[in-house]
């Protein structure tokens, strides 16, 4: 029929017949022959398009992978928690804004940010009056504390971030409510409700990374007379602007307005749309068609369109003005385990790092599209970082074999080395990375083997030291993204000596570095987030300088946005649209 | 003849038990030697050892694996009682327990994908039944002429031609570059909220699975048509002075469906356990793709529930390929 | 190689009236025009050739074959497997012109039935004569029925495709000819299938088929070879008293002159495609004047012989019906091949001879020759 039909054709004979998911490129230069919508990436720019207060119509929101759970203390998956940007609030939460202001945390159902005491190891949240459940119950501290306690309910309640018991266990095996002696279900005894409207947090050790937590959806409140534990999932009771009004596993969930929701409380959340509708599909390529249709207004799950719109949209500049970029908040990489020889050796790491060809790796990724070149380990959008950092001279996308050279002769290996790339074999564009390294390697007379695992089994792969090392993986490719937007949230696990773990560990390098440990101690005994930035970037310094890490690149994603979308911006918190304010025009 | 199909059922329901023992070893006591745990594929990304042990014992991991089957037997036959934090939840018959992933009964989960398997394999299996008949009857007629090798060809290559491949290129032809059909979406109840779009759905899957099937069907029936045509009954039927249409369709044919209906039986049963690759392909929310989708993240119950649907479809299948031998054919004896 | 003095007609009592037809033995397509007369036996056969068309060459399994045969009578047909004697009932019947078109053979000659000549009729309308106007018994009845519908199924559907009436006459009608073959408890038995039935009631039901339009021809090809020897009387006795009761002419196609013995009129003797011997059943049975015919007498079971001597086979095997000798096809067996045959070569193909009345013989050796054989050698074993 028309020529982009016939694009999407080729592409889908083109995956047909080579059945490989590297992308073709497509489109590298910027066409700002704009039509009609706002341009190319214009919603990364820390601006809002298309602002608006105007409410009503329904929000379409489609994706082709259904939510984890409704409950708030099980979901995990980072588009979850922005569709129950919806439907619950916490005591905290990130700023509904563009830009650098949407990683910074806000007070919600508090009043105002945490008051600390007793050396940063006391927080102290009063809660605003008026906020209400969707019953019209009003929301006290106790409701949060049982909210919190909750997730102490593993065996029930499994799925979601278990960070709050590690925080506020302390040693004293905490069963969770369900199991609680307490005849008022709130046995936790770090967690103080003096009255109804505070509520006191005693941690062990200051930790300016807790008010992250706060913000994260399993501290949102539950009210106890509702919860039925296991099937709370179902019917999950609404703090925010929506509630659900039905969900259909598997289907289809429908947010209608929450009448109890009151907006003077809400600085946050505007709820402009009357209805939200949340579809899942089976077909990720027809939801491409829909959303390039104006069917569907955002493919919530924000991993980017299909191969086949994709060229679509890059080669069609009409669909390219309302398509972005953003960031993900993931980072690709190799790590190189010091206890596998030589990478013992910070001139063998240097040696690989040097002879890489950066831009190689990226279009084994999908091209520029795909993600900017990596240069840290301390991802954009992630207070701390610095994207200009570039130790290693990595963004200038060449190969520099005669560093290389030298690193390799300093290491006492001046003919080479053999090793082996540790990989995801479901994993294609990993696997794709690994083929470039290990030909980029050849350069400097590295050999290396590929060995490909299953990517269900990797934390007793990778997880495990003692078969990294069994194994000789000299080289490990990942990628990382953070629970929560602070540097310890995305360092901390990959860096930290004390974080190294026999099984499902993630400290790949097994650095246990007493400066950077050191470091994360200092940044948590900071007092706000603000003032533990820098020393996250210390950290970034000193893992970059010892040559630890390979960046491949930061990663995007393709993202088609429809243009009758309203307060449009990618908070950077999370990489995706913001839902606390989507709306929609017409 | 009834006495034959109670003892039949019966032994159908044997199988299934077997299937379902088998099934159950393989998923709960194999993690256990491998070292891997049903209680971390439950918990996700929580490695907390106090969580996992609670997991083990809500599950009733820890109890010897005959009370685990005999409780998962149960649940499939009566019902089962789930611990659910507060209280209790009931898992009404039959239970397959509640998704690893989310927390859903599996079999409500399942039983909205069986119409999907279905409305695919029954719309294919006719497409091929008459397809692949009528060209095998017409190659077996037509024997060594243009028409027979043109046709066993486009047999082969239907045979030999994988599923993702027809089913991507007909897509592409069909929905993206023709235009005739709308992007492949089934529509959530099936056949009767919305006719138009599940007819849109099914279609290119029908016509490309049935494809791969015509083809060894339409080899099937030449080989059979061909041998049965020389049989001598056939000569006393053109020796009554039949027209050799009444030989062909009352005679010939007839036996010809024999074998054609064992293979067809099997063929059928196993597709209605999920056609996995086709579903795959067309993103049809079917039983093969709950398979697949299962399998990729470890959803132990789905899993079980899936195998245990399949097993009962080809078991089924088995049951009514031989009652069906004996209307068929009066010699067969159901004893 | 054309011999027009030799007449190629079958006897048959009835025939004496017609002088016998000169006929050109091996004209492959044009048969003479004065060949159309129309002959005025019921059964007529002449210079039937069935050609088969294979990779390795072409199988004459007829080669030129001539018979008649009148109305009432019965005519016995024999020969070892491969003499063409059930291809030759095939032709007749217009079987070899049914199924598909690249395995059918090439067939010429005439045949007339009724005053109808059947070769160049169309398919269709000899179709409409088969089953009805003649028909056919076969020889292993579990096979030759259909084994998914019921006897009764079988003969009523035989019965419906020539007579227009309704199910249930034909039901009746199925019901009377089983009765009348003999089979106890029709009403009950035709609802049963071929496999419910044993041998010879599987057999009697054929017959009941075959019957069950009154044909005026009736061709049993081996109607008792599948059966043991006391079923093998009863049909062959059921077979005698319903052409009798019917009038039917009938073609007995049999390799064992034993079946035939009682119950043929007249006789011929196939041996690779051809005639060898043809005559009234006494003359061939009591003078024959065939090596090939005394090969077959003295093979023939006899009740008042001692087992070991009786059974003489005729040594060796059929000739191979692709690239036939083109001397006399018996030779390679024939136990008096060395006697010399008065300057004939080997390769020049006996014709059939008058020995006396409608009594034919082809073989190269003299009368007195055979006469001294048969009467000095063979007869007395016999």
């Amino acid at each position: 029929m028309n020529s982009s039909r016939k694009a999407v054709a080729l592409a889908a004979v083109v995956a047909a017949l080579s059945l490989t998911a590297t992308a073709c490129g497509g489109g590298g230069s910027d066409n700002k022959t704009s039509t009609k919508g706002a341009g190319y990436d214009a919603a990364t720019t820390g601006k809002v398009l298309n602002a608006s207060t105007k409410k009503g119509g329904t929000l379409k929101l489609m994706s082709p992978q259904d939510v984890d759970f409704l409950d708030p203390a099980r979901s995990y998956y980072g588009f979850v928690w922005n569709i129950q940007r919806l439907y619950v609030r916490q005591l905290l939460t990130y700023d509904s804004k563009p830009g650098e202001a949407g990683t910074k945390l806000v007070p919600d159902l508090a009043e105002t940010l945490p008051v600390l005491s007793n050396g940063g190891k006391t927080y102290t949240f009063k809660i605003k009056k008026g906020v209400k459940f969707e019953d019209g119950t009003a929301i006290t501290s106790k409701d949060i504390k049982y909210g919190i306690e909750r997730v102490f309910a593993q065996d029930v309640l499994s799925g979601g971030p278990t960070y709050l018991i590690n925080v506020l266990d302390q040693g004293q095996k905490y069963p969770g409510p369900y199991k609680d002696k307490d005849p008022n279900k709130l046995g936790l005894k770090s967690v103080l409700t003096p009255d109804d409207q505070t509520i006191v947090f005693n941690l062990k050790q200051p930790n300016s990374d807790f008010s992250y937590l706060m913000a994260i959806s399993d501290s949102s409140p539950v009210p106890m007379a509702k919860d039925d534990g296991a099937k709370y999932t179902n019917h999950p009771v609404a703090t925010g602007p929506y509630k659900v009004a039905s969900f259909k596993p598997g289907k289809e969930t429908v947010f209608e307005r929450n009448p109890n929701w009151d907006p003077k409380t809400d600085k946050v959340h505007t709820g402009l749309p009357d209805k939200v509708t949340f579809t899942v599909t089976s077909n990720p390529d027809d939801m491409d068609q829909r959303l390039l249709s104006g069917d569907v207004d955002y493919a919530v799950d924000g991993t980017g369109v299909q191969q086949a719109a994709k060229i679509k949209i890059l080669q069609d500049p009409k669909y390219k003005a309302n398509a972005d970029d953003p960031f993900t908040g993931y980072i690709r990489y190799f790590a190189f385990p010091q206890t596998v020889a030589p990478f013992d050796n910070i001139e063998c790491r240097k040696a690989v790092i040097y002879a890489a060809d950066p831009k190689s790796l990226q279009t084994a990724r999908g091209g520029p599209s795909s993600g900017d070149l990596g240069a840290n380990m301390l991802p954009p959008g992630v207070p701390g970082s610095d994207k200009s950092y570039d130790p290693w001279g990595l963004t200038a996308g060449k190969p520099q074999l005669d560093k290389a050279r030298a690193a390799l002769k300093a290491c006492g290996k001046p003919n080479g080395f053999k090793t082996t790339i540790a990989v995801r074999s479901n994993k294609k564009p990993e696997v794709a990375t690994a083929e470039s390294l290990q030909a980029s390697l050849k350069a400097i007379n590295v050999d290396v083997q590929i060995a490909q695992y299953d990517g269900k089994n990797s934390s007793s792969e990778i997880g495990s030291p003692t078969n990294v090392k069994k194994k000789g993986y000299g080289i490990i490719v990942m990628g990382w993204g953070a629970d929560y937007n602070s540097g310890a949230g995305f360092l901390q696990p990959l860096v930290d000596g004390s974080f190294i773990l026999p099984n499902g560990n993630n400290n790949y390098t097994m650095l246990n570095d007493k400066t950077v440990n050191g470091l994360f101690a200092q940044a948590a005994a900071a007092k706000t987030p603000e003032e533990a930035a820098p020393i996250y970037g210390q950290v970034n310094k000193a893992i970059m300088e010892k040559a630890l890490y390979l960046p491949i690149n930061f990663d995007k994603a393709l993202v088609y946005r429809n243009p009758r979308l309203t307060n449009v911006f990618y908070n950077e918190s999370m990489g995706r649209l913001d839902l606390a304010v989507l709306g929609v025009a017409k | 003849m009834l006495v034959y199909i109670l003892r039949r059922l019966l032994n159908v329901v044997i199988m299934l038990v077997v299937v379902s023992m088998v099934t159950f070893g393989i998923f709960f006591m194999v993690p256990k030697i491998t070292g891997s745990d049903p209680a971390l594929l439950y918990a996700g990304r929580t490695t907390d050892k106090v969580a996992i042990e609670g997991i083990r014992k809500k599950m009733g991991l820890d109890k010897p694996i005959t009370t685990q089957y005999g409780l998962f037997l149960k649940g499939v036959v009566a019902g089962r009682d789930y611990d659910a934090g507060p209280d209790t939840t009931h898992c009404p018959a039959p239970c397959f327990g509640y998704s690893f992933k989310n927390e859903q009964p599996v079999w409500q989960d399942l039983k909205d994908k069986v119409p999907v398997t279905l409305s695919l394999a029954s719309g294919a299996s006719i497409l091929w039944l008459l397809g692949g008949v009528a060209t095998g009857v017409i190659s077996a007629l037509r024997r060594r002429t243009l028409l027979d090798r043109a046709t066993m060809i486009t047999a082969l290559a239907g045979v030999s031609l994988p599923i993702y491949f027809t089913g991507l290129v007909s897509s592409a032809i069909f929905v993206y570059s023709l235009g005739w059909l709308d992007t492949i979406n089934y529509p959530d109840g099936g056949l009767a909220s919305d006719p138009g779009g599940w007819l849109n759905a099914m279609i290119l899957p029908w016509i490309t699975l049935a494809f791969l099937f015509a083809a060894t069907y339409a080899r099937l029936t030449r080989a059979t048509m061909l041998e049965i045509l020389g049989e001598d009954y056939i000569r006393t039927a053109r020796a009554k002075g039949l027209t050799e249409s009444v030989v062909i369709r009352k005679h010939a044919l007839r036996s010809t469906l024999t074998p054609i209906i064992t293979v067809f039986g099997l063929d059928l049963g196993a597709l209605l356990g999920g056609a996995v690759l086709t579903e795959t392909t067309f993103s049809l929310p079917g039983l093969g793709k709950a398979a697949v989708d299962a399998i990729s993240t470890g959803d132990l119950p789905v899993i079980m529930g899936v195998t245990m649907i399949a097993a009962f479809f080809v078991v089924m299948a088995n049951l009514v390929v031989d009652l069906l031998y004996a209307v068929v054919d009066p010699r067969v004896r159901l004893t | 190689m054309t011999d027009n003095s030799t007449p190629q007609e079958a006897t048959s009592a009835s025939l004496q009236k017609k002088p016998s037809v000169p006929v050109q033995s091996t004209g492959p397509v044009g048969v003479p025009e004065q060949e159309r007369d129309r002959p005025e036996a019921f059964l007529a056969v002449r210079d039937l050739k069935v050609h088969f068309p294979t990779d390795d060459g072409i199988v004459k399994s007829v080669d030129g074959l001539s018979f008649n045969l009148e109305r009432g009578k019965t005519l016995g047909i024999v020969g070892e497997s491969g003499s063409g004697k059930s291809v030759t009932s095939l032709a007749v019947m217009g079987l070899h012109r049914t199924g598909q078109a690249r395995s059918r053979p090439d067939i010429s000659g005439e045949i007339w039935l009724d005053g109808e000549e059947l070769l160049g009729s169309s398919a269709d309308h000899v179709r409409k004569l088969r089953g009805r106007k003649m028909s056919m018994i076969f020889q292993d009845p579990l096979s030759a029925m259909h084994p998914y519908y019921s006897v009764g199924a079988q003969i009523v559907e035989a019965y419906r495709q020539h007579h227009d009436v309704d199910k249930k006459t034909a039901r009746k009608r199925a019901i009377d000819m089983l009765d009348r073959v003999g089979i106890p408890e029709p009403g009950k038995r035709v609802d049963a299938y071929p496999h419910e039935f044993s041998g010879g009631m599987r057999q009697r039901a054929m017959i009941a088929m075959s019957l069950v339009n009154n044909p005026e021809l009736l061709i049993a090809d081996e109607p008792t070879t599948a059966l043991d020897v006391t079923v093998q009387a009863q049909i062959l006795d059921l077979i005698r008293d319903l052409q009798k009761e019917f009038g039917s002419a009938v073609i007995m196609i049999t390799h064992d002159l034993g079946v035939v013995a009682e119950m043929a009129d007249d006789l011929l003797v196939m041996y690779g495609g051809r005639c060898v011997e043809r005559g009234t059943a006494e003359e061939v049975f009591y003078e024959p004047r065939h090596p090939y015919t005394w090969g077959l007498l003295t093979s023939m079971p006899r009740i008042d012989k001692e087992e070991t001597e009786r059974l003489v086979p005729v040594k060796g095997s059929p000739p191979s019906l692709i690239n036939i000798p083109s001397g006399c096809a018996f030779n390679p067996r024939c136990p008096y091949a060395d006697i010399p045959k008065g300057g004939i070569t080997r390769t020049t193909r006996p014709e059939l001879q008058q020995v006396s009345g409608n009594h034919f013989s082809a073989c190269h050796m003299s009368q007195e020759e055979r006469t001294r054989i048969w009467t000095e050698e063979i007869a007395p074993k016999l």
